[in-house]
């Protein structure tokens, strides 16, 4: 439906099928008109052709389509913002391969340069749609809908009869009803013109506006947003400041100063997990219970935090994450003295059952004889045990039923005074030396409350018990609100882009030659809808009572009423092309007299 | 706890026993479906030839129609409404569906529907007791997810149906596919009725997946009409042309029976149109989740870049269809590239790619 309307009302019967209905026809909608023609030479010609063409609706919708293919990639390769582990695995598997992605940055698809440039380039072409078709909209709202066009037969959908009424008063009537009916309806000339439904318009710029906020909502969101990670203890706690999270990640605006005051602790994890069936371990509940303060000197309040319920906190958002199990343990040295006391976290390595890994260093420990002997040690935690026979450190179930702790120790320099940071859960064996007995390296299978000597009299260390930890996300991201405002103004608009029918409706009434007042009604949809035929059948009988019905004298007594003595001559037109035949009579005036032909319209009824 | 789970047990059991039995009717609807194209191939129509060649002569009673009146004298009391359609459209009148107005294979036919509703209901007795076993939306892992998808895909042809639309030639299609859908649940991606993780308990889960659900199974049956067109596109083109190659026998057969290549792209867009914004608001609810439950409402997770690829698919597909050059078969390739989407987001993002939705054990 892209002919070129703007031309003004050409009834000439050589140009194609939509001209005829010159103006009535034009702005349905503000949809852009499709541009064929090549650009004159010149640079200014030149960006002009390239905005045309930008903004055209073919380009929108190649921009669209390289959209979609273009975010495949990002779903199945490996991307360094979900699992930059995974990246680095990648990498050292496919290295040709990986070398070509990361130039093409197909590890960061999301924030590529050619990815960026497919929406940048989708995005001016959407606003260098939007613009001129909102002012077009504006205009059409101010203006009036456009006049009858001369021959109403030609409309997707037509009716006419003829009544005793004076013209006048069918059109008086018509305005009346159609107005009531929430028509925007003048007269003009001999006929009404009406038109409804300005609302899909409305929708479909509302919808398309709701994109961009959608899009700026996004981008204030990853400038301005903070995302960090903190893993916490039982009793253990969180305020909210840069140097208290174990990993931080900020938008390039983000702004330290602006953190505010809040904080919690962690008074109790609570897990439980599926007992039994085919899903035995499955996690089903994860309660972290906090004890939570805002503002330097808050009241402190409790709350609950699961995986679904976030707390809401200061502007930020603490989320759970995970959990795991931290064992307590006391530390003595070779001078007998308690050097380290505490629960130590140990990371999982076994998602399911919990089979974790951890390291407890002791920085100040000494021998016997008062010599520095930084003590270091590394090994598995297993919240449920195999039991000796299994042989392995794998954790059968999630869940304290048998907690073991296996250690090996280590002494020497743990290199935490070099001032580098180091990795609290690794060790850094360089200058450690390992524990032996009889040349085995030191091990012992801790149940809770054991404790394993080490040689020479270098001290011991005591599995006292076990404590949980719980890794929280705090985030702060601005723009969540705009987004969501965005979100619905788009859902709102789309459905009344897609469930309004814009449509026009014109009524015109003349007196025929044989003085007897012609109505004539037609209807005009922006997409071929069976409502509309059923509406303007509606209207019709609507007006009937102020436009009652003569017998037409041409046609036989058993349908008195048919419109088809009406249609006859101008529906034998074949429609595609202009009617060689009939192009010398189409000068004909629109208005349809009498004609012979009998009611056929009927024949191709309904399926 | 235990004697709760004793009682899930029983019903679960029952759940499956009903999924079981429903297939076995699907398969006599199938049957049933197959007899009645069978025995409606019989009856020699050639509907669409006639009216595709009377058009070049007489086009004007081929394209008028008179829109639907109240019954009895209304009619003569009211101005009847004369359509016209657009032009370059081929105005072709559907075809008589499967039986071909063949009174045996119209037996069949309804047979076929009755069956259908029959092996419905047990499907929807199973969705529902399974439900039950584990006291939550069914829909935690594949499994519930299929059955309930191809339940309400099913419903949606029933209700249709019952809106006296004329949609008898999607069942033989749509019942092949639920049969597809529901042996692929039992065999393949069978999860024994259980509780949730705990990132599935949300009142999300409700809103988010049953949108998910009813967009599919609507988006399924225009990716249905949308094949159909192409292949009842060519079927008429090739008609048109009677210079070029004509249509196979057995393509005669088949497509001459079907609705009109307009009314099929017609159906497929008014469905596809019609479910946009839900599968729009599908969208739209699992950000407001992940914001909920992972802290950041987009995150590129794979399931949410396979939604995106979906939902600009579509849209891909709507602007296509009021594009010049561009509406007709480009545009239905569209379509049924999106819905392709579609499964890829529901089976091959599950099945082979890891993201934060797979946690179900498939």
């Amino acid at each position: 439906m892209s002919t070129k309307t703007d031309t003004p009302r050409e009834p000439g019967p050589a140009a194609d099928p939509g001209s005829d209905l010159g103006a009535a026809g034009s702005q349905l909608s503000t949809a852009p008109q499709e541009e064929v023609t090549l650009p004159s030479l010149g640079p200014i010609g030149w960006v002009r052709w390239f905005w045309r063409q930008l903004t055209s609706m073919r380009v929108a919708l190649l921009l669209l389509f390289l959209l979609s293919i273009g975010a495949i990639p990002g779903s199945l390769i490996p991307q360094t913002s979900i699992d930059p582990v995974k990246v680095d695995q990648f990498k050292a598997d496919h290295t040709t391969l990986g070398d070509i992605y990361d130039k093409l940055g197909m590890f960061h698809v999301y924030s590529s340069v050619w990815f960026s440039a497919i929406y940048l380039l989708l995005f001016i072409s959407l606003i260098g749609c939007i613009v001129p078709r909102s002012w077009q909209f504006v205009g059409q709202l101010r203006g009036r809908p456009p006049g009858a066009p001369r021959r109403l037969t030609r409309l997707p959908a037509y009716t006419t009869w003829r009544t005793d009424a004076a013209p006048e008063e069918v059109l008086g009537a018509a305005q009346r009803l159609l107005k009531k009916r929430r028509f925007r309806a003048h007269r003009a000339g001999t006929a009404v013109a009406a038109e409804k439904g300005y609302l899909r318009e409305a929708g479909n710029l509302v919808f398309h506006v709701a994109l961009i906020v959608m899009l700026v909502a996004f981008a204030v969101g990853s400038l301005w947003k903070s995302e960090g990670g903190k893993l916490v203890t039982e009793g253990d706690g969180f305020a909210n400041s840069l140097t208290q999270f174990d990993d931080f990640k900020s938008g390039a605006f983000f702004d330290t100063d602006t953190m505010e005051p809040f904080g919690f602790t962690l008074n109790k994890f609570e897990a439980t997990y599926e007992r039994s069936g085919p899903q035995k371990g499955t996690p089903r509940t994860f309660r972290a219970h906090l004890t939570y303060y805002t503002g330097a000197d808050g009241k402190e309040h409790r709350r609950a935090v699961e995986v679904n319920t976030p707390l809401d906190i200061a502007g930020s958002k603490v989320f759970l994450l995970s959990h795991g199990y931290a064992p307590e343990v006391t530390v003595k040295d070779g001078r007998g003295k308690v050097v380290y006391q505490g629960a130590v976290p140990f990371l999982p390595q076994d998602p399911k059952n919990l089979t974790s890994t951890g390291v407890v260093k002791v920085p100040g420990a000494q021998t016997k004889d008062g010599k520095r002997n930084q003590l270091g040690f590394q090994g598995f935690f297993v919240p449920t045990f195999g039991g000796k026979g299994s042989g392995s450190m794998f954790s059968q179930f999630p869940a304290l039923d048998y907690p073991v702790l296996t250690l090996t120790a280590y002494h020497g320099d743990l290199g935490v005074d070099s001032g580098l940071p180091q990795n609290v859960y690794q060790l850094q064996k360089k200058y450690l030396k390992q524990y032996k007995v009889k040349g085995a390296p030191l091990a012992k299978m801790m149940l809770p409350g054991e404790t394993m000597k080490l040689p020479n009299g270098d001290g011991s260390i005591q599995f006292t018990g076990i404590k949980n930890w719980a890794s929280f996300k705090i985030t702060h991201q601005p723009g969540n609100g705009l987004a969501l405002a965005g979100a619905v103004a788009a859902l709102l608009g789309l459905a009344g882009s897609l469930f309004i029918q814009r449509r026009r409706v014109w009524v015109r009434a003349e007196p025929g030659a044989d003085g007897v007042t012609v109505v004539e009604m037609a209807g005009l949809g922006r997409s071929e809808s069976p409502r509309l035929p059923e509406e303007l059948g509606d209207l019709a009988a609507a007006l009937e009572p102020d436009a009652p019905l003569v017998p037409d004298a041409a046609t036989g007594p058993d349908a008195p009423t048919t419109g088809s003595d009406a249609a006859t001559g101008p529906e034998s037109d074949p429609q595609p092309e202009p009617a060689p035949a009939a192009g010398s009579g189409s000068e004909d005036p629109a208005e349809p007299t009498d004609s012979d032909g009998p009611a056929e319209p009927s024949e191709g009824a309904r399926a | 706890m235990n004697i709760a789970a004793a009682a899930n047990e029983t019903l679960a059991h029952n759940s499956n026993l009903l999924v079981y039995s429903a297939m076995a009717v699907y398969t006599l609807a199938f049957v049933a479906h197959m007899s009645e194209w069978v025995f409606g191939s019989r009856s020699k129509v050639a509907r669409t030839a006639a009216a595709l060649t009377s058009q070049a002569t007489a086009p004007a009673t081929a394209s008028a129609k008179v829109a639907q009146q109240g019954g009895g004298t209304a009619v003569l009391e009211r101005p009847k409404v004369i359509t016209k359609s657009a032009a370059g459209s081929r105005d072709v009148p559907d075809g008589p569906g499967a039986a071909g107005g063949t009174e045996k294979g119209d037996l069949y036919g309804r047979i076929a529907i009755s069956l259908t509703v029959l092996a419905w209901g047990l499907h929807v007795g199973g969705v529902i007791t399974r439900a039950l076993s584990v006291q939550r939306a069914p829909w935690g892992n594949m499994y519930e997810f299929s059955t309930t998808f191809a339940a309400v895909a099913v419903g949606i042809y029933l209700l249709l149906l019952t809106l006296r639309k004329n949609v008898r030639w999607i069942g033989l299609p749509l019942v092949t596919t639920v049969l597809l859908d529901l042996g692929l649940a039992v065999s393949v991606l069978y999860t024994a009725s259980d509780q949730l993780v705990p990132a599935l308990h949300s009142y999300w889960l409700w809103i988010h997946v049953s949108c998910a659900i009813l967009s599919g199974a609507v988006l399924y049956l225009g990716a249905v009409a949308t094949l159909l067109f192409l292949f009842r596109d060519r079927y008429e083109a090739k008609l048109a042309d009677p210079a070029g190659k004509q249509p196979g026998a057995f393509a005669t057969s088949v497509l001459e029976r079907l609705p009109s290549a307009a009314s099929l792209d017609k159906f497929a867009y008014r469905v596809n149109a019609t479910v946009f914004p839900l599968w729009t608001f599908t969208i739209i609810a699992g950000a407001i989740w992940a914001e909920a439950a992972w802290g950041r409402y987009w995150g590129w997770d794979p399931k949410e870049v396979w939604a995106f690829i979906t939902w600009v698919g579509y849209a891909c597909y709507l602007h296509a269809r009021s594009t010049a050059g561009w509406k007709g078969r480009k545009a239905a390739w569209l379509g049924l590239i999106a819905f392709a989407c579609y499964l890829f987001n529901y089976y091959g993002v599950n099945i082979f790619v890891t993201g934060l939705h797979s946690y179900a054990g498939v």
